[in-house]
């Protein structure tokens, strides 16, 4: 285990490496240069001149690189043009938004998503089957930000539950507060979670039907467990497996996600962040949060990995699934 | 005569025109066309037949592990009780506790996921309701018993540290963790190297023997049979064709399939060019069989009686067998 | 490929591909309309008349501008379908040569292909987007590239994972016996039975394009005025949330009914191209 574990964090870091030089190459192959990019098309030479100095453009690539690397890594972050703070001190914030909001999604999918596709494939065929595959057909085909339109229509603007966008905030004052936050986040998890738990139903129940179709899962009713039984002694830790990786491969989705719903709902998350410094041309603030997102989604990866071989003990001997 | 068979104790297990029925594209198809027969504990008996021929469904049907779409009709009496018709939640108390199955493929038979004690725990904590460290040190003695080399360090391991052989022994012990009265195996060796095959077969025919259980050994290769079990029955197209002591069929076969069977199988010392016998046609479609003897479409012998009325089983004289019946279904044979 | 009448037969008896095939058909009927005629010009700019309720004049009323509801979605499905066709073109043009030639090569053509569209595959697609529009500015042709862009390294996987099935298999190696080059047997053969998994691909792929571009349009990166697009006028709704809620639901309604259309009928031509790929779903 120890063993796989390394070579995943190897894997884990230079991805993360890999990743780095791609995010800063992207930004390197701008057409003009940054400077000019981030100042518009009215800028005076002077002005660019003075921008190219405070990126500290007439240095090689390289060294750029390794300042930007070097930097991050003892938590200097580069400052941001138009708020003219730490890009870390930025994320930090827009973090107290966007995670919640993706850990809240993440939970109503994967809670809603296993239930539904252990009860689809429970019902083959059969009428509650097609009832659940004829919802997440509808699921998967929405807009998310339409059906968060249609929430807030119907919660907000009809029922008046919940207000239409916005975030008070997770201190007491000001009229925020616990309550309050997930209050606002309720409705922006829901339309993320739509979409993502549909994809993830009808992976579940192929996953489980598939596993029931195993030799050992006749073995298992052979030694006289019921269905019920083996379902959940036998057939779910196994499902398992392919679910994990959908789920690794979802979060990712949902923080990207969270971009455009973040807008619905104007929360002043990670999402909104980036639209607004890429609308405002603050190259710094793209380059490190485009960067922290990455981070973010092989991070999770990794933990799914480090999760598959605690699950499968085919992996931790190091043979191929 | 054997002091067994009387008529007032009951038998281990008895079988009664047993059919079952599957849903096909083109309809309900009989893959089960009546099958009769009936054994004691300590009883060793052998289905023969190739792909197709029902055996297998035979197995899944004592078990009561049909897929749910089956129409089954008929009886299967374990020691008196009726099987066909029983409820869902009394099988599941049957099975593995007084009958037991061991399968085809040790390779994919076990779960990957959960280690070796626990899998053969698994009935000794559903039927007897061990507690882990009881079903664990009773695992350890079953794994001894079925001879599994370095038992102990092997408890904890997991089914891909294994080989073929070993997953078969241990398949083998959680076969055999409640002691059952009947063990069904479903062609336990075809799987294994030729060298292993011996030696679970072997493994197989003693642990019965000690334990006075019945066996149903299922296998489409005759040279297996002739070894390991009592009596032999013949199975093609879902129907007993043919059924007698081993050593009765193996000297005086009448069924012409049986026959066919047995002119079939490559011997050495033939001279060169000598052309492999092969029974004429190849297994029909489900739904295709005549509505007669199922045979009767490849049987040289074959009238047109033969099409259309399933045949009865008749018994003719067995030679020296004790008390065994050879019976054949075949309208063509007719006592001398 | 198996007899095309057969497959017909089936196609027409299956729900799932008859419903989304009517429903693709109906927009692609739609946008082929829009190019000639529409209810209203959709510069039609009637301020007097905005926010107007359903009537007879406008069956689904009209936006702050005045301008008919019904005749922006009508041409706005031009727009969906462009981005649709091109961004799968991309996708199918360069994305499947790659993995035909990754699958050909094998050694390390393929390795570095694959590592290439796996590590393409690890960047959140809609981000990319998003950036690739802020630094070559806004509008559909920088949406489409993007988009674009983000399908090859997907059929280039499609494609070499069915190319290595069809590798494996006896004829194609008795026509590398024959003597044959591994291009001429990449068209004669491969090609030809990797098409079934390619074209189910590809439908999927245009959905998830349409959505792609509403959610760039909506965040106002994509299509620009005055060309209509069903994103943008779910932006331009939500500011009308208020006082005319039914503005947010036609646009969406239009994404979402294309989307469902296309993804009924990938899984419809799924099961009826090749019955063995959709197992029991």
């Amino acid at each position: 285990m120890p063993l796989f574990v390394l070579r995943r964090l190897l894997s884990f870091v230079l991805t993360l490496l890999a990743t780095s030089a791609v995010v800063f190459a992207v930004l390197e192959l701008l057409p003009g240069n940054a400077a000019q990019v981030i100042l518009g098309e009215t800028a005076t030479p002077e002005s660019i001149a003075a921008m190219e100095e405070k990126l500290g453009l007439n240095q090689p690539a390289a060294t750029r690189y390794l300042n930007w690397m070097g930097g991050m890594l003892q938590g200097q972050t580069g400052l941001s043009i138009s708020y003219d703070t730490p890009t870390g001190q930025l994320m930090a914030e827009r973090m107290q938004v966007t995670l919640p909001l993706a850990v809240m999604a993440m939970g109503l999918t994967v809670a809603l998503a296993l239930a539904l596709g252990i009860y689809a494939a429970s019902q083959q065929n059969k009428a509650g089957d097609v009832g659940v595959m004829t919802l997440s057909q509808l699921g998967l085909a929405l807009p998310n930000f339409w059906l968060a339109i249609l929430l807030i229509l119907l919660f907000a603007v009809h029922l008046e539950w919940v207000s239409a966008g916005g975030f008070p905030g997770w201190s007491e004052d000001d009229g925020g507060g616990m309550f309050e936050g997930i209050k606002a986040l309720l409705l922006p998890a829901m339309a993320l979670a739509a979409v993502q738990t549909a994809i993830l139903t009808r992976v579940t129940r192929s996953a489980v039907l598939d596993t029931l179709r195993e030799d050992f899962v006749r073995t298992a009713r052979a030694k006289g467990l019921s269905r019920r039984q083996v379902l959940w002694g036998h057939v779910l830790r196994n499902a398992m497996i392919p679910v994990l990786t959908v789920m690794g491969l979802q979060f990712g989705n949902l923080i990207t996600s969270a971009i455009v719903i973040e807008n619905v709902f104007v929360l002043p998350g990670i999402g909104r962040l980036i639209f607004q410094a890429i609308a405002n041309r603050d190259l710094i603030v793209v380059r490190d949060v485009v960067m922290l997102l990455s981070a973010l989604v092989i991070l999770i990866n990794f933990c799914i990995d480090v999760l598959y071989a605690w699950i499968d003990p085919r992996l931790k001997a190091g043979h191929a699934e | 005569m054997n002091m067994r068979d009387l008529s007032s104790a009951k038998p281990l297990l008895q079988v009664d025109d047993l059919r079952v029925s599957l849903p096909t594209a083109r309809g309900w198809a009989p893959a089960l066309r009546g099958v009769s027969w009936r054994m004691e504990r300590g009883q060793t008996v052998g289905l023969i037949g190739e792909s197709g021929s029902g055996k297998s469904l035979t197995a899944l049907a004592l078990m009561g592990l049909l897929p749910e779409r089956a129409r089954v009709s008929g009886s299967i009496m374990l020691q008196g009780q009726e099987l066909v018709g029983l409820p869902e939640p009394q099988l599941c108390q049957l099975r593995g506790a007084r009958m037991a199955m061991v399968f085809q493929e040790p390779m994919t038979a076990l779960n990957p996921l959960h280690p070796i004690w626990k899998q053969i725990a698994e009935p000794l904590r559903l039927h007897q309701h061990m507690s882990a460290s009881d079903a664990k040190a009773r695992a350890l003695q079953l794994l001894e018993r079925v001879q599994l080399p370095r038992a102990r360090e092997r408890l904890d391991a997991y089914p891909h540290e294994l080989s073929g052989g070993q997953r078969q022994r241990v398949m083998i012990s959680i076969a055999l963790a409640c002691s059952p009265d009947l063990l069904i195996a479903d062609e336990p060796t075809t799987a294994l190297d030729v060298t292993v095959q011996k030696e679970v077969l072997s493994l197989i025919k003693q642990l019965v023997h000690e334990d006075g259980m019945g066996l149903l050994l299922i296998s489409h290769d005759l040279g297996l049979m002739q070894d390991q079990v009592d009596r032999v029955m013949v199975m093609y197209g879902g129907a007993v064709v043919e059924s007698a002591a081993t050593p009765d069929l193996f000297a005086h076969r009448a069924h012409p399939y049986t026959r066919g069977l047995f002119a079939a199988r490559p011997r050495l010392g033939l001279a060169r060019g000598t052309r492999l016998t092969t029974i004429p046609g190849s297994v029909p479609e489900l739904m295709d069989f005549p509505a007669g003897c199922a045979f009767a479409d490849r049987c040289s012998l074959a009238v047109d009686e033969c099409r259309q009325t399933p045949p009865q089983a008749q018994s003719m004289a067995s030679h020296g067998a004790g008390e065994t019946p050879h019976v054949v279904s075949c309208p063509r044979w007719r006592l001398p | 490929m198996p007899n095309k009448n057969a497959v017909w037969q089936r196609a027409l008896r299956h729900p799932s591909f008859v419903a989304g095939g009517a429903m693709v058909l109906l927009m692609v009927l739609c946008a082929v309309l829009s190019l000639f005629w529409s209810p209203y010009p959709v510069g039609d700019i009637d301020i007097p008349n905005k926010l107007a309720s359903p009537s007879a004049a406008h069956w689904l009323g009209t936006d702050s501008l005045g301008r008919d509801i019904g005749s922006l979605l009508l041409v706005g499905s031009q727009n969906s379908l462009l981005v649709g066709f091109i961004a799968v073109g991309i996708g199918l043009g360069l994305g499947v040569p790659l993995g035909l030639l990754a699958s050909a090569r094998r050694g390390w053509v393929e390795e570095v292909i694959m590592r290439a569209s796996d590590f393409t595959f690890a960047f959140p697609a809609l981000l990319s987007a998003i950036m690739l529009t802020a630094i070559y500015g806004p509008g559909l042709v920088v949406s489409i590239v993007a988009i674009g862009i983000f399908n090859i390294p997907v059929f280039a996987r499609i494609s070499r994972g069915a190319a290595n099935a069809v590798w494996a298999r006896d004829y194609t190696a008795a026509a590398r016996a024959a003597g044959k080059g591994p291009l001429a047997i990449t068209l004669a053969h491969v090609l030809p039975n990797i098409a079934s998994v390619l074209i189910v691909q590809a439908t999927i792929q245009f959905a998830i394009a349409i959505l792609a571009e509403a959610a760039l349009s909506y965040l106002g990166l994509g299509t620009q005025p005055p060309q209509p697009s069903w994103g943008r006028m779910l932006n331009e709704a939500q500011s009308q949330m208020f006082q005319a809620p039914m503005l947010a639901v036609y646009p969406g309604a239009a994404i979402a009914l294309a989307v469902l259309g296309l993804n009924l009928l990938g899984d419809g031509l799924r099961d009826v191209l090749d019955p063995r790929l959709a197992r029991q779903r």
